[in-house]
């Protein structure tokens, strides 16, 4: 895959349609490709962590280990197009889960500098994330909602 | 060391100084020969003053005349031959040529000889004081700056070196020249005599007190520059605490305040000097003027003959030279006096360590004794607060103890008594009824080990910094051929004349036995065996996955790694691995390569093919235009400088993308967008060709797995490789040596061994390639038993100055090492593991207590460290306040369970 055709793919990522094409070039030169084998974990909950991921292409399960067990549990799973990693970066806390691709995967992965550096030029990047950040929030919120629920 | 440089110098070099002085005596015939024989060629030669009476006289006449004991007497033994006057003349005039050469051949003689004993007195000199360093006790390198004592070392003893060859020399041999004079000027005329001998008392007189000031601004500067020496090393040593606390110009203006000193007294100096300097030729001219007005007129009045004037005048124009050097030596005497006695009180220091202490074992060391008894010890610094205060107890050198107690509980101070690095106040310590401080270094040295808080290495290699505490004597002399052997043996012979000793640094200093090995063939796994217990194995095998190895002095490695590179790409064909490495392939285009790689296909040696210069390199260019690829390779530039202005442009120019990524530096950018303006989208033809060379470099730098600008189709691709083919092919014999090729079958002596196992790239944007692929590798040296060869090659590793090029943790494992390396029979861990974190000290610890045979003495930087041990002692200010076993000292609670808790 060449940069223009990185570039095409990154367009459609929500949070960075709306950013310039010299823009959206820029990011996919600086930014390392990744690619995962099948089965391999992208990052695993309680490691300290400083990069994002955006998924080009592939399926990756996100997985939460079970308290008081060894076993993990699948909460959900991301696509292509969507992003994961960015809590490590905003807060500075280990990684809240662990990514484990289900299909040959690949990414690209979003230092903290660059994500920073990303966000001071692009404030508009910041919408977009937080767009995404509140329906995150909100499907969580209604997964709660109704696991406690009467019956 | 003698107070007295005359003492010192007379002591050392007696018997050179005698034959020195002796050919000087045998010189001043020669000198009165060569002052007599002009007045006998004017007088007689000349003017034929002993011809008037005969047409001939008699020459070379050999009598003995004895009419002082036997009136009348003269045994004559041949009456000479009959010369004429002219016959006279040639003679005699040779006769001064030959006493001239003469001369001048003993000048020679004695010179080289002051030189070559004036360089002995100065190696002698310098060793004794470098003698002393060695011997200072501790406590004193706190009170000396080291600058201060290499400048010492170094420049202030300099001129003593000129001058030790003149001590005694000069004034004989110029008082002599000068009393030779005189006399003679005296046999010529009395009176003559008695002016030039008042006149020249009047300039002894008066000289050396003008140069008294001189002397003293002299010794002022000396000193001067040696705090200046000081003051910059103090700098060097503080440069992060000048910029962390922005006190740059604070030291500025310190420095400026000290130069200024220096200038002042170097220009008084200078004025001082001028004044003495014209009153010196002023006086020395007052002579000639005497000796015109009235050796002038004598000559008019008949008193004397014009030859005998002229003769005056010849041995006063000889006269003013040796006076003036006289003097300027009686000023340097005085000057280095003053250098000598400054310089030595400096390395005096109270409580040296007697030579005896260090002196060099003649056999394996003997076993350090049973036991060390501590009674009433007592340590302080400023003799108010006591560090340690009165410490009695009985350490047994196999024990195991633990020394516990607060920051300032004295622990760390005994534990630097116990390695004797810090003498007590007060109070003995014997070893088995001996006073500690009677065993000789290499003893201790031998046979105990100590680690502090911080560890110093040498800019040596690592594995020459872990055997540095095996090194007490030659152990096998260095083999040397025969002609070197006499070479070494004339320059041994030299240095015990200077009182150096003649060891041989070349020769095999380690003692294997200590170490646990029988020679060099086994000592690695010992070393080994050491880095593992401090956990650094590890980063020294990285060290030498990433050294070099030249194939033709270890070839039997060189071919073990090579099976190491057919083993590794076997098992890279399982799938698991697939698409992980991209290996070196001559007939494919290697898309983790950068072009110039591409088209090398080598590792360059020197500068040739080095970095941008391939670009340039009129070869490259020769096979490139050839195969027409060098229209192509601007043209990608062209694109590449394209996309990097519409990339970089909105950048600020200090943001770190451009370093990190930018092809084209946030300078060149405005220059490269020009260029782009100009060309207006036409193509590559119309861009001038003094920009082409530069367009050149770009696509040299790019790599298509990495940069993905689509640039490389396999159009591309094949047209590349055939310029690979044709350079290769076609490589002048001049630059044969200036790459080594990729090639599968043969090692690559300028990649580093890593490579040279991998023969490929990893591929990018492959997740953990790099980790993976590192794992297989060791996995393959560990299968063919490669791992120490690679950690061998790790240890030929420079450690920098101090040890800088490891971080600090490295440095203080490698510390803890060299202690271990020889097996100490008692090992005193002086909190050494301070600096790493609980986890890693505790494994280290008891990695430690595992291997060790002998004793420990552990002063614990935790508490919990003392967990455990046989027996604890805990301290508190500078006293032992408990001493048993964890459980009797847990039973009894008190300060130990209060530590044991606080954690």
């Amino acid at each position: 895959m060449n940069l223009n055709e990185e570039v095409e793919l990154l367009k459609r990522v929500p949070i960075f349609s709306k950013m310039e094409q010299a823009k959206l070039k820029l990011l996919a030169f600086t930014s390392e490709r990744v690619n995962f084998a099948a089965g391999q974990e992208v990052c695993h909950q309680g490691d300290p962590g400083d990069t994002m991921y955006v998924i080009l292409g592939g399926v990756a399960d996100v997985l939460i280990d079970k308290a008081g067990t060894d076993g993990q549990i699948a909460v959900a799973e991301m696509k292509k197009n969507s992003f994961f990693g960015e809590i490590a970066i905003l807060c500075d806390v280990p990684r809240t889960a662990t990514i484990k691709a289900r299909e040959s995967l690949s990414t690209l992965k979003i230092t903290k500098d660059m994500f920073y550096r990303l966000v001071e030029e692009f404030p508009q990047l910041s919408i977009e994330i937080m767009r995404e950040l509140a329906h995150r929030l909100e499907d969580t919120n209604r997964k709660l909602q109704a696991a406690t629920k009467p019956n | 060391m003698q107070r007295n440089l005359f003492t010192y110098i007379w002591r050392h070099s007696r018997p050179e100084q005698l034959v020195i002085l002796a050919l000087v005596v045998l010189a001043q015939v020669f000198y009165f020969l060569s002052l007599t024989v002009p007045k006998a060629v004017i007088n007689n030669g000349i003017q034929g003053n002993a011809f008037k009476d005969s047409k001939t006289i008699p020459f070379l006449v050999w009598e003995l005349d004895l009419s002082a004991i036997m009136p009348g007497t003269v045994i004559r033994f041949f009456d000479g031959f009959q010369v004429d006057q002219l016959q006279y003349l040639v003679v005699m005039s040779f006769v001064f040529l030959g006493a001239v050469a003469v001369n001048g051949l003993f000048k020679k003689t004695i010179n080289t000889q002051k030189g070559r004993m004036g360089e002995r007195m100065l190696r002698r000199l310098r060793y004794e004081l470098y003698d002393r360093i060695l011997r200072f006790p501790a406590a004193h390198f706190r009170k000396v700056k080291q600058a201060e004592l290499a400048t010492m070392v170094k420049d202030e003893v300099e001129p003593l070196g000129g001058f030790i060859g003149d001590a005694f020399v000069a004034p004989m041999f110029l008082g002599g020249q000068a009393l030779t004079a005189i006399i003679f000027i005296m046999l010529q005329n009395w009176l003559l005599g008695f002016v030039v001998v008042i006149l020249l008392g009047v300039q002894m007189a008066i000289v050396p007190r003008l140069r008294r000031p001189v002397l003293i601004l002299g010794r002022e500067r000396q000193l001067t520059a040696r705090l200046l020496a000081g003051r910059i090393a103090e700098t060097a040593d503080g440069v992060h605490e000048i910029h962390v606390h922005g006190a740059a110009n604070y030291e500025r203006a310190d420095i400026s305040e000290r130069l200024g000193r220096i200038f002042k007294i170097r220009f008084d100096l200078y004025q001082k000097k001028f004044v003495a300097k014209f009153w010196n030729t002023f006086l020395s001219q007052a002579t000639p003027f005497a000796i015109y007005l009235i050796g002038g007129y004598f000559a008019i009045t008949g008193k004397m003959d014009v030859g005998a004037v002229v003769g005056v005048l010849l041995a006063y124009k000889d006269l003013p030279s040796p006076i003036k050097e006289l003097l300027d030596w009686d000023q340097q005497r005085q000057d280095v006096q003053i250098k000598y006695e400054q310089v030595i009180d400096q390395f005096q220091p109270e409580g040296m360590m007697l030579p005896e202490l260090q002196a060099i074992p003649d056999g394996p060391t003997p076993p350090l004794g049973k036991e060390l008894a501590l009674s009433g010890v007592t340590f302080s610094e400023d003799g108010r607060v006591r560090l340690l205060d009165a410490v009695s107890m009985v350490v047994p050198t196999s024990t195991r103890l633990a020394v516990i107690g607060g920051a300032s509980s004295g622990k760390d101070v005994l534990g630097q008594v116990l390695a004797r690095l810090v003498l007590p106040t007060s109070g003995s310590i014997r070893l088995d009824g001996k006073d500690f401080f009677q065993i000789p270094e290499y003893v201790l040295g031998a046979r105990t080990s100590y680690v502090g808080q911080d560890t110093y290495l040498f800019p040596l290699s690592v594995r020459d910094n872990l055997l540095f505490g095996l090194k007490f004597r030659p152990v096998n002399p260095a083999i040397y051929d025969d002609a070197t052997r006499t070479v070494r043996e004339v320059f041994w012979k030299e240095s015990r004349r200077a009182g150096n000793p003649p060891f041989d640094p070349n020769a095999d200093w380690i003692d294997y036995e200590l170490a646990g090995a029988t020679g060099p063939a086994d000592l690695l796994p010992r070393i080994v065996d050491a880095l593992r217990l401090v956990e650094i194995d590890e980063d020294i095998y990285s060290l030498g996955l990433r050294g070099t190895i030249d194939a033709a002095q270890r070839p039997d490695l060189a071919e073990r790694i090579l099976k190491a590179r057919h083993n590794l790409h076997g098992r890279l064909q399982n799938e698991t691995y697939a698409g992980l490495v991209e290996p070196f392939n001559g007939d494919l285009y290697n898309k983790n390569l950068s072009v110039a790689e591409n088209l090398l296909f080598g590792t360059p040696l020197g500068k040739q093919f080095d970095g941008d210069n391939i670009a340039t390199e009129p070869y490259v260019l020769a096979v490139l235009g050839v195969t027409g690829l060098d229209l192509d390779l601007q043209r990608m530039g062209l694109s590449i400088a394209e996309t990097m202005v519409e990339l970089f442009s909105g950048l600020s120019p200090d943001n770190p993308l451009f370093e990190q990524y930018s092809f084209i530096s946030a300078d060149e950018l405005p220059n490269v967008r020009l260029l782009l303006q100009r060309l207006g989208g036409k193509g590559i033809e119309a861009v001038p060709d003094a920009d082409r060379p530069r367009l050149m470099t770009l696509p040299f730098r790019y790599i298509e797995a990495r940069h993905r600008l689509g640039l490389i189709d396999t159009d591309m691709e094949e047209r590349i490789l055939a310029a690979r083919h044709a350079f290769a092919k076609g490589l002048p014999a001049d630059l044969r040596g200036s790459v080594e090729f990729y090639d599968f079958e043969r090692f690559n002596s300028a990649a580093t061994l890593q490579d040279n196992i991998l023969f490929g790239r990893l591929v990018y944007g492959q997740a953990r390639a790099e980790e993976r692929i590192g794992t297989l590798i060791a996995e393959v040296l560990n299968e063919l038993d490669l791992r120490d060869s690679v950690v061998e090659v790790g240890l030929e590793y420079n450690v920098g100055v101090a040890g800088r090029r490891l971080p600090a943790t490295q440095r203080q494992k490698l510390g803890i090492a060299r202690a271990l390396v020889k097996r100490p029979q008692l090992l005193i861990v002086n909190e050494a593991l301070a600096m790493f974190d609980g986890r890693t000290q505790d494994r280290i610890r008891d990695n430690i207590l595992a291997a060790q045979h002998g004793g420990v003495v552990w002063i614990a930087n935790r508490p919990a460290q003392a967990e455990p041990f046989e027996q604890v002692v805990v301290m508190q200010g500078g006293r032992i306040t408990a001493q048993g076993t964890p459980s009797d000292l847990a039973a009894k609670g008190g300060l130990y369970t209060e530590l044991m808790a606080s954690v």
